[in-house]
């Protein structure tokens, strides 16, 4: 490792730091109550029923796995593809993406119906099993990541950055494939379309960058910490360029639904007549997290704020856009009679309606609040940013 | 349903099998389900050859009759707590209404016993089994919940517990938080009996549903299937049902 980057961890008073913890607290808490309430009650308390089955927890936990995949690409930049501009926030891109993973697989345990048997879960593993081959991704992944940060951190390990990168390479694009394709192979109409593959790995490669950088400038408003402006538009590119794939493809995606005759209900519905998930697609995934953060990113002038507020806008979209996804994929009735009118006691034929319940969005919260207390401790532990990230690290490392 | 003696012995073997299920569930964690099930009974060899099946005549199911839901809800112990929405409903009738020409249909719809069943695909528990007659269930003992079945269910045939549950039927366990459908009323077939619905639909003299094993010529259904169109729901995914329907 370069010596001109001295490594260092969260500094500050310790008082200060409690206090970070004692906030983050706040949501962890009223993420455990909700669980609880939700572990007793059963899922009657939820706004879920037997037609949109995933609800808001897994809005906030499929976000967050994506986000997770994709903020790993500035690690496998500097340590992959060989760019040493970003070797400084390596360490730190690792640790988010196994933070947000951490807080997204928290959560899809704790909106299990029976979260008490999450240990058959892992013991009767059914290996044929689509999910089963995500858990071994999951896994995989984890490991993997793991110890790439353990030999960026390793001096003694250094020399093998580039084994290590690779691998966590393989496995992160695996399961964000994964991903994409748990949709892209379900029979609902909304899903049902291999495009889900590339579209979620722009998706990852957004919300991960835009995370990053968010939590990124959080430290250094924590603390003095230069960071070179050339780094920070290297970040604006990448994020420009993830945010108008992540557009192309979710264009090319409903433009494709609406063209193909077997899938343009659907597309009409989530385009024009979906009520809030419409709003949601328009307004939320489309203008706030594509086109206004591509305006900002793309002005020659370079600015911080305006940098944070498109990071800000982008993360905002894309829980617009899991939302869409995964509850107006739902909320669309799945057609068993094409061409007939279905009507029946079990909501054949109509749109299902759904409210997030408070218990969801607050446990959905707290999977976001573990995942950024994973950060602040970790931070504050090890030391994972340099001082300075101004001077770019030796080629390689 | 015809009843000869190989049938009545392969359904003794499933009963005995159910039984080394569960005392496998129980005796060895980590072992696979599935797998306990494909096994041989001690004393009976499963039989593969037997495809458990039902045919629906749509012409002669009566519009807004809704007899067998009835029955599969006494049968089953499903109990109306006045929430539709989260209520389990393992039959229900859909009504149809062919948007060119008009015509109406009115069909019972349940878990179509897929032989390619997308819910086991997914399980990650194993929990979602297909037993050696083709029959698909949930085992309610290592189901964790997290309606990946529903999600990838293409007949909408599951429901999930919402709430505890009290005064079970003792055939027919069921769980707060577990995935549940029709079991073609395994405890019934495996008594050599009929599934509460199709019983249900021959005692109003309707007789739009006959039960079998599609794989035996001389039973019913098997040679009416043979004789007349039938059709599979959404035929177009391949999963091959073991519901078939006709007049539709
Ligand atoms: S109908 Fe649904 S629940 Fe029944 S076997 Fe097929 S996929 Fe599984
Ligand atoms: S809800 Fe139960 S049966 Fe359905 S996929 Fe999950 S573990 Fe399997």
């Amino acid at each position: 490792m370069a010596d001109s980057l001295i490594y260092r961890e969260l500094g500050g008073p310790s008082r200060r730091f409690w206090s970070l913890l004692a906030l983050l607290a706040v949501p962890l808490a009223l993420g455990a109550v909700a669980y609880f309430y939700m572990e007793h009650y059963g899922h009657i308390v939820t706004g879920m029923d037997n037609q949109i089955v995933w609800g808001m927890p897994h809005v906030f936990a499929v976000f967050l796995v994506v986000a997770a995949t994709g903020a790993l690409n500035i690690a496998m930049a500097a340590s992959v593809f060989g760019k040493p501009v970003y070797r400084p926030v390596a360490p730190l891109s690792a640790l988010v993406s196994l933070a947000l993973l951490v807080g997204g697989l928290a959560l899809l345990m704790l909106d299990l119906g029976r979260s008490d048997r999450m240990i058959v879960a892992i013991t009767q593993l059914n290996p044929a099993s689509l999910f089963a081959r995500r858990v071994i991704f999951y896994d995989g992944y984890m490991v993997s990541v793991g110890v790439y940060l353990w030999f960026l951190l390793e001096r003694r390990m250094n020399r093998y950055i580039r084994p290590a990168a690779i691998v966590a390479f393989l496995w992160q694009l695996l399961l964000i494939t994964s991903t994409g394709l748990e949709f892209g192979f379900n029979f609902r109409a909304a899903y049902d379309s291999v495009l889900y593959a590339p579209m979620f790995i722009a998706f990852a490669a957004a919300y991960g960058t835009a995370v990053l950088v968010l939590i990124l400038f959080a430290v250094c408003s924590w603390e003095e910490r230069p960071v070179a402006e050339a780094l920070l538009r290297r970040f604006k590119n990448l994020l420009g360029i993830a945010v108008g794939a992540s557009l192309f493809f979710a264009v090319l995606f409903l433009s494709s639904k609406y063209e193909l005759a077997r899938s343009r209900d659907v597309a009409r519905f989530l385009l024009f007549d979906g009520g809030v998930y419409t709003a949601l697609l328009w307004l939320g995934q489309l203008v706030i997290g594509c086109i206004v953060p591509l305006a900002l990113l793309v002005r020659s002038q370079f600015s911080r704020s305006a940098l944070a507020a498109a990071c800000a806008l982008v993360v905002l979209g894309g829980l617009a856009q899991m939302y869409v996804t995964l509850i107006g994929g739902q909320a669309y009735p799945q057609i068993l009679f094409p061409g007939m009118v279905e009507t029946s006691s079990f909501f054949d034929g109509e749109i299902h309606p759904y409210t997030p319940s408070l218990v969801e969005v607050l446990l959905g919260l707290g999977g976001m609040a573990l995942a950024a207390a994973i950060i602040a401790v970790a931070l504050r532990a090890l030391a994972l940013l340099p001082t300075r990230l101004e001077v770019p690290a030796e080629p390689q490392a | 349903m015809s009843a000869d003696t190989n049938e009545v012995l392969s359904r003794r073997g499933f009963l005995a099998i159910s039984a080394a299920t569960l005392g496998g569930v129980m005796l060895a964690p980590g072992v696979r389900l599935i797998e306990i099930a494909a096994a041989r009974a001690p004393e009976q060899p499963v039989s593969r050859k037997v495809r458990w099946g039902l045919l629906i005549d749509t012409n002669k199911c009566a519009p807004g009759c809704d007899d067998c839901v009835k029955a599969c809800a006494t049968e089953n112990g499903l109990k109306n707590t006045g929430h539709p929405r989260t209520d389990a409903q393992w039959i229900r009738k859909v009504e149809l209404k062919d948007m060119r020409t008009g015509r109406t249909n009115s069909v019972p719809v349940m878990c179509q016993h897929c032989e390619e069943p997308p819910c086991v695909d997914v399980c990650p528990t194993g929990a979602s089994f297909k037993r050696a007659d083709g029959i698909v269930l949930v085992d309610r003992h290592i189901c964790i919940g997290c309606r990946y079945c529903m999600m990838a269910c293409p007949y909408k045939a599951r429901s999930i517990v919402f709430q505890s549950i009290s005064d079970q039927n003792p055939d027919v366990p069921r769980g707060n938080g577990c995935a549940e459908g029709c079991t073609l009323c395994v405890h019934r077939v495996d008594r050599d009996q009929q599934p509460a619905c199709v019983e249900a639909c021959t005692k109003a003299g309707h007789n739009a549903m006959i039960f079998g094993d599609l794989n035996d010529p001389h039973s019913e259904i098997a040679q009416r299937v043979a004789k007349y169109a039938s059709t599979q729901i959404r035929a177009d995914l391949q999963l091959n049902p073991g519901v078939r329907y006709q007049g539709l």
